[in-house]
């Protein structure tokens, strides 16, 4: 808990100083999923990032997912690893499922 | 995510108050819902405000659907707060041992040679009498109380004021002896025999605890074990009064 309000100072930091940011939440969790449901990756407009959803396997996704937001201002719920062939693709080797969600800071 | 919300999630944390972040995933609309209160685009949506206010309760995050609309419910509770009443051997060992557990860690002791940050580094420590640093601190569901000092001057108003309070967890260093006199005195300030069944003591687990260590030991795998037994209680389904 400390650890996403850490997160959200670094959000508050990055808006401080005039950048897009975007936070991705991990909503729901299906399996053995790496991290737990209310974690947090935070992105600012040049790809930096604090925080994690994964044990690192979707956050490249996730990061450009989250640049693609602070463009267009417009939230998006991701999947991630619902068949093997996916999970594959996107690295989720853990065999976990989870559910993410990426919203520009206003 | 706004960025007053932002803010109001610092400020709950600097002032100890629960608070759940309600995000609809349909357009990233918002509710900040406290125990008393509920303010943004969805405060006006009762049905949100009680989910919310359910998972409040069981400290849990999670997804819920409600009308046909995803609903995010993601709860900011405040850390585990422990309060050490006694500057005491077993206090030094015990309060680096919470911090590392993610306890919030103050330890309270009016005397002054004995409450110093040299012998607490990176621990809060208030040099006034508990009773009165507990009317200030608030005690909340998510406080535990420890008393250490084997001095009925320092405990048991320390005790009369955590019994009265939301505290989760208090417990009370001393013997079967103690505790029995302990009980006699509590009774004579007013503190009832169900009150008074709310201290754990002798404190900590029996594991046969005896360097100052050990001990701190003992009381923290209690306190884990109530809370968890407590957080279980929570999220168990509700059985319907006969």
């Amino acid at each position: 808990m400390s650890d996403a309000l850490d997160i959200l100072d670094q959000v508050d930091k990055w808006k401080a100083s005039g950048k897009g940011v975007a936070v991705a939440t991990v909503i729901t969790t299906w399996g053995s999923s790496p991290r737990p449901v209310g974690s947090q990756l935070a992105v600012d407009d040049s790809g930096a990032m604090v925080g994690s959803v994964s044990g690192g396997c979707i956050e490249g996704a996730v990061v450009t997912e989250a640049l693609a937001s602070i463009a267009d201002g417009k939230p998006r719920l991701l999947d991630f690893g619902v068949t093997d062939e996916q999970a594959w693709d996107v690295g989720l080797a853990c065999g976990g499922k989870v559910q993410v969600f990426v919203e520009k800071v206003s | 995510m706004k960025a007053e919300t932002i803010v109001a999630l610092k400020e709950a944390r600097a002032s100890r108050r629960a608070v759940v972040l309600a995000t609809r995933l349909s357009d990233a609309a918002e509710a900040l819902v406290y125990p008393d209160k509920a303010e943004g685009d969805l405060a006006a949506d009762a049905a949100v405000v009680a989910a919310a206010r359910r998972a409040m309760e069981t400290g849990r995050s999670e997804t819920v659907d409600i009308g046909g609309q995803k609903i995010f419910l993601n709860v900011y509770v405040p850390p585990a707060r422990l309060i050490i009443v006694g500057a005491v051997h077993i206090a030094q060992a015990l309060a680096p041992m919470a911090t590392m557990l993610d306890f919030d860690v103050t330890v309270v002791d009016p005397r002054g040679a004995w409450a110093t940050t040299n012998r607490f580094p990176g621990v809060k420590v208030v040099k006034e009498w508990a009773d009165e640093a507990f009317d200030e601190m608030g005690l909340d569901v998510s406080t535990a109380v420890v008393t250490l000092t084997h001095d009925p001057k320092l405990d048991d108003p320390a005790l009369e004021s955590a019994l009265k309070s939301d505290a989760f967890y208090v417990g009370a260093l001393g013997s079967r002896r103690t505790h029995a006199r302990r009980k006699e005195r509590l009774a004579e300030a007013g503190i009832s025999e169900e009150q008074f069944a709310r201290i754990h003591g002798p404190v900590g687990l029996n594991i046969g605890a005896k360097s100052p260590a050990e001990i701190a030991v003992s009381i923290l795998g209690q306190i884990i074990e109530v809370r968890a037994r407590r957080l279980e209680a929570l999220s168990a389904p509700k059985v319907a009064a006969a």
